[in-house]
């Protein structure tokens, strides 16, 4: 399929993300300036606290956008899931261009020409906004530009936190190696960039000195340039605000007050499409549903403690060991029993029953290498790996049931420090060569589609990981039809059709939406 | 050139007569030991002055760069405050004023006028008198009337930029600016500094014309002896924070101060100094 067909067939989903792309960034520049330049200007005045408040902006840019998200989510007020706490991110980062500029700019303004102004008798607030602010516009307007483009490439993340944007095109793109996909995002972010970035080059020629002293003749086209540039934010504001409006609305309609509920999911395609399962079967029960998917590392988890999320798809090995913070067991039925036991009473959150399938690591070498060394598991492979690298998912090298552990128990040595990549780009990167042994997931619809074999847990090391989902005990007795959904649910996914859902969207290309009504209406689950 | 404009400023002050008498008769600007050192420093940039402007005077500050004239013009419209002693403008100490009402009621013009870049010269001279809440229409014909009278063509003038002015034509917007509000007293700070020769003769004639026409104090900084002698109805001679000698123009040159002597000596050294200023058109 090419881009230009992918984009004609998802036109309203790009006009959607682009919508809240440009309005997160909007939002978040104008608080930035209103913050920004009375801060600026305070430090004109202030000499003393120039170099302390310079500091903070400067340090707030160099955290990592990844790591401010994760540090704001369990913040109250300005934290949380959302567009907030990406804009609160996104203030943070485009203050420093702009305090700075503000300052440069006021400073830079001629010794004489503020003295004049002074002895012509203007008081302070005179000097301020008819001299010093308009001479030093163009530098202001210049910090405002780079914290503009900052701002829109910085949006794209803000995918990760469920804020929307063009960031979710990536992110999604990135998971399922779909190129159409990662350019539909890339590529409006980048022109967005560029069309602000010449936008407010012209707003910036406007101000600046050096410009009038020969544009007398000019000062038509000035105008016209200006009044484009005018008419192009207006009506960028009226789509962004009336397309919010139209959604709000849309949620609204209705007679009865119909019961919300916010599923969530984490940031790969098997949780997406859990979550889309769940969301569908309520939607068709009458329940108005909020998606926030595709949210990273423990952001759902964090987000159904805080109330922002009602329901998420989870796996009992994970709750267990990453959360729960227990050392791994192979049980199945005693990690299930002690995860459900522990959430009802530290967190009030209850386990639904097991969804059916198993998604354990699964460790996973080429076929090719797999048939020529004769392995079967992972003991028969523990002597070639020194002469192997390894790539694993962040997650896989950070957790108790991960990579210590596993080299621990079957006494592996690899050539090098495995790499640490993104889990969905391991896949590629085993069948390309790039490494030869990765932990990938169990039910990853491409394991045979790229002919890997996964080698047998043959010391019982990975702890079971069982698909369930976690609900808010608060939201079970607001919204009765999340229990009939979770019932139908039960032991309802088997790990074949779990692997089945997945290829569909990850390697056919298809959208997880459809997909699962697909599956629902096959299985008889629409009809409550 | 000049001259072909009639004298239209200087409206009537509202000011009872009485009261005039009693301005006319009190120094406008008065000096009476006077120090000033800036914060960090010991040493004064000034230090003991004593002098007074009477109305209608020009007082011209002739000095070597640093010898305090510029810091003495400062401490006129209170851009900087003294250390000890006390300055009075028309009568009244220059703490008792307000600032901001002091200096609108003192004209200021620094070397290359300071003129605003992003205002037009309209703008520019018209500001005084916009800040004061005039009406538009009064401000127009205001700045009009100025352009005429330092010779600059109002409608070819008043919309440009002082970007597009060569150094003469900003120097004339500066002082018509200085003017707009009509105020008693005028300060300039080497106005005529950065100019060629020829435009520096012809503006200093016309800047001796109109103070006299327009019977304006003035207070005038330079380090050249022979716009000195021009303009000034009286020269006070200042080295190292000190006023050396105040004198009028006739009295200067018979001085035998040797401070002024060498000053003097640079006149007969210059070609043609006995008609400094003849011919310049």
């Amino acid at each position: 399929m090419s881009f230009w067909h992918y984009l004609q067939q998802n036109w309203t989903e790009l006009l959607q993300h682009l919508r809240e792309h440009l309005w997160l960034v909007f939002i978040s520049t104008l608080i930035a300036v209103a913050i920004g330049l009375p801060t600026g200007i305070l430090l004109t005045r202030k000499k003393s606290l120039r170099g302390p408040i310079l500091g903070i902006a400067n340090v707030m840019q160099t955290i990592p956008s990844l790591a401010l998200f994760g540090f704001l989510i369990p913040l109250p007020f300005i934290g949380g899931i959302g567009a907030r706490t990406a804009i609160v991110a996104l203030v943070l980062y485009s203050l420093l261009p702009i305090i700075r500029n503000t300052v440069t700019g006021i400073l830079g303004v001629d010794p004489n020409v503020r003295e004049a102004a002074v002895a012509m008798g203007m008081t302070g607030s005179q000097v301020l906004w008819q001299v010093e602010l308009p001479l030093a516009m163009a530098v202001i307007i210049t910090g405002v530009r780079v914290a503009l483009v900052i701002a829109i490439g910085v949006t794209t993340i803000a995918a990760a936190v469920g804020a929307g944007g063009l960031g979710v095109f990536i992110f999604r793109g990135i998971r399922q190696f779909d190129n159409n996909l990662l350019l539909a995002g890339a590529v409006p972010a980048a022109l967005l960039a560029l069309t602000a970035d010449f936008g407010l080059g012209l707003v910036e020629k406007y101000f600046s000195v050096t410009r009038k002293r020969k544009a007398v003749a000019g000062s038509g086209r000035r105008k016209i340039t200006i009044g484009a540039v005018t008419a192009i934010i207006a009506a960028v504001v009226t789509g962004v605000y009336v397309g919010s409006r139209d959604s709000r609305d849309s949620r609204s309609h209705g007679f009865l007050p119909k019961p919300r509920v916010v599923v969530g999911s984490k940031d790969f395609t098997e949780s997406a499409i859990l979550g889309e399962i769940a969301a569908q079967m309520l939607e068709a029960r009458g329940v108005i549903v909020e998606r926030k998917f595709e949210l990273g590392g423990n952001l759902p988890h964090e987000g159904l403690l805080a109330s922002q999320i009602d329901i998420y798809p989870e796996y009992s090995g994970t709750a267990y060991t990453a959360i729960l913070k227990h050392a791994p067991i192979t049980d199945p039925r005693a990690v299930y029993d002690q995860v459900k036991q522990e959430y009802a009473e530290k967190f009030k959150i209850a386990l639904s029953e097991p969804l059916g399938f198993d998604n354990t690591f699964a460790i996973l070498v080429r076929g090719a290498e797999a048939r020529r060394l004769k392995l079967k598991t992972i003991s028969d492979a523990a002597p070639y790996v020194r002469n192997w690298r390894a790539g694993f998912g962040q997650d896989f090298m950070s957790r108790a049931d991960g990579y210590p552990g596993f080299v621990k128990a079957y006494g592996l040595k690899f050539a090098d420090q495995p790499r640490e990549m993104d889990l969905s780009l391991t896949y590629i990167a085993l069948s390309s060569g790039k490494v030869d042994l990765i932990a990938g997931n169990s039910t990853e619809g491409r394991i045979a589609a790229l002919d890997l074999v996964q080698l047998e847990d043959d010391s019982h090391y990975f702890p079971p990981y069982e698909g369930v989902y976690l609900v808010r005990n608060d939201s079970l007795s607001r919204v009765p039809a999340l229990n009939e959904v979770l019932g139908k649910l039960a032991h309802a996914i088997s790990t074949e059709e779990m692997r089945q859902l997945n290829y569909e969207v990850d390697a056919n290309k298809r959208g997880q939406a459809e997909v699962v009504r697909e599956w629902l209406k096959r299985k008889g689950f629409m009809a409550p | 050139m000049f001259s072909r404009f009639a004298l239209i400023a200087g409206g009537t002050p509202a000011v009872p007569v009485n009261e005039m008498l009693e301005l006319i008769k009190a120094p406008l600007v008065e000096f009476r030991d006077v120090s000033f050192s800036h914060a960090a420093s010991t040493v004064p940039v000034i230090s003991h002055l004593t002098f007074s402007v009477q109305q209608g005077e020009t007082l011209v500050l002739l000095g070597e760069s640093g010898c305090g004239k510029t810091t003495t013009l400062k401490l006129i419209n209170r851009l900087l405050s003294p250390t000890s002693g006390e300055v009075k403008v028309e009568g009244k100490s220059i703490t008792a004023w307000d600032p901001i009402r002091l200096r609108r009621r003192t004209g200021y013009v620094i070397q290359e006028g300071g003129l605003f870049p992003h205002f037009s010269v309209a703008r520019n001279i018209g500001l005084v008198p916009a800040l004061e809440g005039w009406e538009k229409e009064k401000i127009k014909s205001r700045v009009d009337e100025l352009l005429a009278i330092v010779g600059l063509e109002p409608g070819e003038f008043a919309s440009r930029y002082p970007g597009e002015l060569s150094g003469g034509q900003r120097q004339r917007v500066g002082v018509a600016r200085a003017l707009a509000a009509e105020p008693p007293l005028l300060l300039l700070d080497e106005p005529f500094g950065a100019l060629d020769p020829l435009t520096r003769a012809s503006l200093q004639r016309q800047f001796v014309d109109l103070t006299r026409r327009l019977k304006k104090t003035a207070v005038f900084v330079t380090h050249d002896v022979r716009e000195a002698l021009l303009v000034g109805s009286h020269i006070g001679l200042m080295q190292k924070g000190k006023l050396l000698l105040l004198e009028t123009p006739e009295n200067f040159v018979k001085s035998k101060n040797e401070y002024a002597l060498a000053y003097i000596e640079t006149l007969d050294l210059a070609p043609g100094s006995s008609q400094p200023l003849e011919g310049s058109r």
